[in-house]
């Protein structure tokens, strides 16, 4: 149920991406992917009833904390994959701002001649 | 605190749709941050603390960057989609390919029952009981961003570092040599 609304949320966002003429909805679209991919890869390492991957100070690290946190191996890539995602969005918006320079427009139908 | 999460889910989904169908590309931008931060509340509710923190900051810098290539620009003369053929095409390769994930969904553990829960050593098991005496941190998500992983944080750092540097190169006004871009 919720791996299908996660993967609902992807297929809005690639929809978006392959039907919209505005670069900056091309943009957002990408963006909506990128969040519906890191809420699903949080989804896989969730544990029913489980703690946060934080060693409480009363608790020692033990076998009865591994087998109660939930998994800490996707929170820390997709950590890694937000920050990213930021930077290849900035990249993205800079493309278009320039593509926007030259041709005056965001419409990907007007920009089809290529030219320096 | 399942149905919560549900709802949360149900909440981006309708952020998403509203972002594309809107012509308004102000309100797509705000929607899209409303996604972003129902994605933050998500992951709180999946217990994932450090993850929940930085899509605050990233939405906020994101809208800043997105708003600032959208003011002041003709923006509102395009139409929000396609001709009729495109969009139909566009719509059966998305259903095709949901087909596809929810067929996958059916060899996925379920959901609340982690991978390293089944594989006897698995590496997130052995971060759990070993993080905090190898590394000392009380975290294992910064155990293991910073010292189990260190080296995925590195190449972490030097892709965020490319894309700003493309970035400042493709939206420097001068060319290096102070001559007027040629128009």
């Amino acid at each position: 149920m919720h791996y299908f609304l996660c993967l609902l949320l992807l297929m809005v966002g690639l929809f978006g991406a392959l039907t919209q003429k505005n670069l900056i909805k091309i943009i957002l679209s990408v963006a909506i992917i990128e969040h519906a991919v890191n809420t699903f890869l949080i989804m896989v390492g969730y544990r029913h009833d489980g703690t946060a991957p934080i060693v409480d100070r009363a608790q020692v690290a033990g076998s009865s904390f591994a087998s109660g946190a939930v998994d800490p191996l996707p929170q820390a890539m997709v950590l890694t994959a937000i920050v990213i995602s930021l930077g290849v969005l900035a990249l993205m918006v800079a493309v278009a701002m320039r593509l926007y320079h030259t041709y005056g427009t965001y419409d990907i139908t007007e920009i089809r001649k290529l030219r320096g | 605190m399942i149905n919560l999460l549900t709802l949360v889910l149900i909440f981006m989904i309708i952020g998403a749709i509203i972002s594309i169908w809107t012509t308004d590309l102000l309100s797509a931008i705000i929607a899209v941050g409303a996604v972003g931060f129902g994605s933050s509340v998500v992951f709180l509710l999946l217990r994932a603390p450090d993850v929940a923190l930085a899509p605050v900051v990233v939405e906020v810098l994101m809208l800043v960057i997105l708003i600032r290539a959208t003011v002041g620009r003709d923006v509102h003369t395009i139409g929000s989609a396609r001709e009729i053929f495109g969009l139909s095409v566009a719509a059966v390769l998305v259903l095709l390919l949901l087909a596809f994930a929810v067929h996958a969904i059916g060899g996925l553990p379920e959901f609340g029952e982690p991978v390293m829960a089944r594989v006897a050593d698995a590496p997130a098991s052995y971060y759990l009981e070993n993080g905090l005496s190898q590394t000392g941190s009380a975290n294992i998500v910064t155990a293991v961003l910073l010292d189990f992983r260190g080296y995925d944080t590195l190449g972490e750092a030097t892709v965020l570092f490319g894309a700003i540097l493309g970035a400042m190169t493709l939206l420097r006004r001068k060319s290096r040599t102070d001559k007027p871009r040629q128009e």
